[in-house]
C-alpha cells in the first residue's frame, strides 16, 4: 500500500482518503468505537430492562391469562352443555315412559269398553238365539201335531173309502208306529 | 456502497476498505476519544431501531398485538427461549444482557446493509469489545456461582485419567481462544461480505462486465441479509453456552 505520511485526515491510517490496510486494525479509532459501543449498549440495556422487555413479558403474561381464562370458561360451557343434554335426554326419556303409560292406559280402556260392549252383543245375539230356536221348536211341534193330525185323518178317509170301519184308537197307533219308522 | 470513482487515470481502482475508515461527522479533525463519527451515528441509528422496535412498538400493549408489536414479542420469545433452552432455567436473569447483545448485533447488521450505511459491527474494536464482555461475564459469573469447582470445566472427569492432564491443557486453550473467535466470526463475516460487495461495485466500471457484477452484487447481497441474521444468531447462541458452561461447568 502507500507510504505512512500523514494525510489531511490527520491519521496513519488513511492516506488520500484511502484505507491503508484494514481500517478495523487501526488502533487510532479503537478508544472513540469503545466508548460509543458502551454509550449504545448502555442505553440499549438500560431501555429493554426497564421498559421493553417487563412491558413485553406482562403483555405476555396477560394473554396467557386470558387465554387460560377463556379456556376455563369453555370448559365451564361445555360442561353446562352436556348437562343441559342430560336433562334433556332425561326428559326425554320420562315423556317417552309417560306416553307410554298413557297409550297402555288407552288401550285397557279400549279394551274395556271393548269387552262390555262384545258381552252386551253376545248376550243380545244369545237371547235372540234362543227367542228363535224356542219359535223354530214351536213351529216344529205345531207342525209334528198338524201332521199327526192330517195322517190320522186321512187314514180314517183311507179306511172309510176302502168300505172298512176302523176304531179311532187302532189309527192312531198305526200313525205313530208309521212315523215312528 | 455505491461504486467508487477514486482514481483519476479511468481504470480499474478497487478500494474495498474504504467504507470501513472512521472518520469525524463535523470537521476534519483526528478522531479522539468522544468525537462524533459515522461510528456513533450509526450506533446511535442502531439505538433508535431498537427503541423503534422495542418501546415504540410496544408501547399500545395490546392483547392482540399489531404488527411491530408482534414482531417484538417474536424477539422476545426468540432469545428468551434460547437462553432458558441453551443455558438453563437459572440463566434467565441474563436475558436482558443477551437480548441487548442480539438486538444490537442485529440491528447493526441490517442497518449496514443500507447503501452508504456504515457497519459497526464489521469492526473488530466492537466486536472484540462484546465478546470481551462475554468472557469476562461467563468468567467472573463462573467463579462466583461455583468457586474453584468452576475448574472443573477444564478437568474432563470421564475421560481417562491419563489423558485428562492434555485434554486440560486442550480445554484451557480452547477457552482463552474463545473470545477471539467470537469477535472475529462476526466481524470477519460482515467485513468479507462488504468487501465482495465492493470489488463487484468496481467492476461495474467496465460496460461489458456491468450487469454481471449488478447481478453478483445482487446475489452478494440476499446472502448478506441472511448472513446478517445469522451471525447475530450466532453470536448470541455462544453467549449462552459459554454462559451454561459458566453456570453448570460440569461436562
Amino acid at each position: 500500500m502507500a507510504t505512512e505520511t500523514l494525510g489531511e485526515t490527520t491519521s496513519t491510517c488513511v492516506v488520500d482518503g484511502s484505507a491503508v490496510g484494514m481500517p478495523q486494525l487501526c488502533f487510532d479509532w479503537w478508544p472513540n468505537q469503545i466508548f460509543w459501543l458502551l454509550v449504545t449498549l448502555a442505553v440499549i440495556f438500560f431501555f429493554l430492562s426497564r421498559v421493553a422487555l417487563p412491558r413485553i413479558a406482562s403483555v405476555l403474561a396477560e394473554r396467557q391469562g386470558s387465554i387460560t381464562n377463556d379456556l376455563a370458561a369453555a370448559e365451564d360451557l361445555k360442561a353446562r352443555a352436556l348437562e343441559a343434554e342430560e336433562a334433556y335426554n332425561k326428559a326425554l326419556a320420562e315423556a317417552r315412559i309417560e306416553a307410554q303409560k298413557i297409550i297402555a292406559e288407552a288401550k285397557a280402556e279400549i279394551q274395556a269398553d271393548l269387552d262390555a260392549a262384545t258381552a252386551k252383543a253376545d248376550a243380545e245375539i244369545a237371547a235372540k238365539l234362543a227367542e228363535s230356536e224356542k219359535k223354530i221348536a214351536e213351529t216344529r211341534a205345531g207342525a209334528m201335531e198338524s201332521v199327526q193330525g192330517v195322517a190320522k185323518d186321512t187314514a180314517a178317509e183311507l179306511v172309510a173309502a176302502m168300505g172298512t170301519k176302523a176304531d179311532a184308537r187302532t189309527i192312531t197307533a198305526a200313525v205313530n208306529a208309521r212315523m215312528k219308522g | 456502497m455505491a461504486t467508487e470513482a477514486h482514481g483519476e487515470e479511468g481504470g480499474l481502482v478497487f478500494h474495498p476498505m474504504d467504507q470501513f475508515i472512521i472518520k469525524p461527522l463535523f470537521g476534519d479533525g483526528p478522531v479522539g476519544l468522544f468525537t462524533i463519527t459515522n461510528a456513533t451515528l450509526w450506533m446511535a441509528l442502531t439505538v433508535l431501531a431498537v427503541m423503534a422496535l422495542m418501546v415504540l412498538g410496544t408501547s399500545k400493549r395490546t392483547t392482540i398485538p399489531g404488527r411491530m408489536q408482534s414482531v417484538g414479542e417474536l424477539a422476545y420469545g426468540f432469545i428468551y427461549k434460547m437462553v432458558e433452552d441453551v443455558a438453563g432455567k437459572d440463566a434467565v436473569g441474563f436475558f436482558p444482557y443477551i437480548m441487548t447483545l442480539f438486538m444490537f448485533i442485529v440491528f447493526a447488521n441490517f442497518l449496514g446493509l443500507l447503501p452508504m450505511s456504515f457497519t459497526t459491527t464489521s469492526h473488530f474494536a466492537v466486536t472484540v469489545l462484546l465478546a470481551l464482555m462475554v468472557f469476562f461475564t461467563v468468567t467472573i459469573v463462573g467463579f462466583v456461582k461455583n468457586g474453584s469447582a468452576f475448574l472443573g470445566l477444564f478437568w474432563v472427569k470421564s475421560a481417562p485419567l491419563a489423558l485428562r492432564p492434555i485434554l486440560a491443557v486442550i480445554e484451557i486453550i480452547s477457552y482463552f481462544v474463545r473470545p477471539v473467535s467470537h469477535s472475529i466470526r462476526l466481524a470477519g463475516n460482515l467485513m468479507a461480505g462488504h468487501a465482495v460487495i465492493k470489488v463487484f461495485a468496481g467492476f461495474a466500471a467496465i460496460a461489458a462486465v456491468s450487469p454481471i457484477s449488478v447481478v453478483a452484487i445482487t446475489a452478494m447481497y440476499g446472502l448478506e441479509v441472511l448472513v446478517a441474521f445469522i451471525q447475530a444468531y450466532v453470536f448470541t447462541i455462544l453467549t449462552c453456552v459459554y454462559l451454561k458452561d459458566a453456570l453448570h461447568p460440569s461436562h
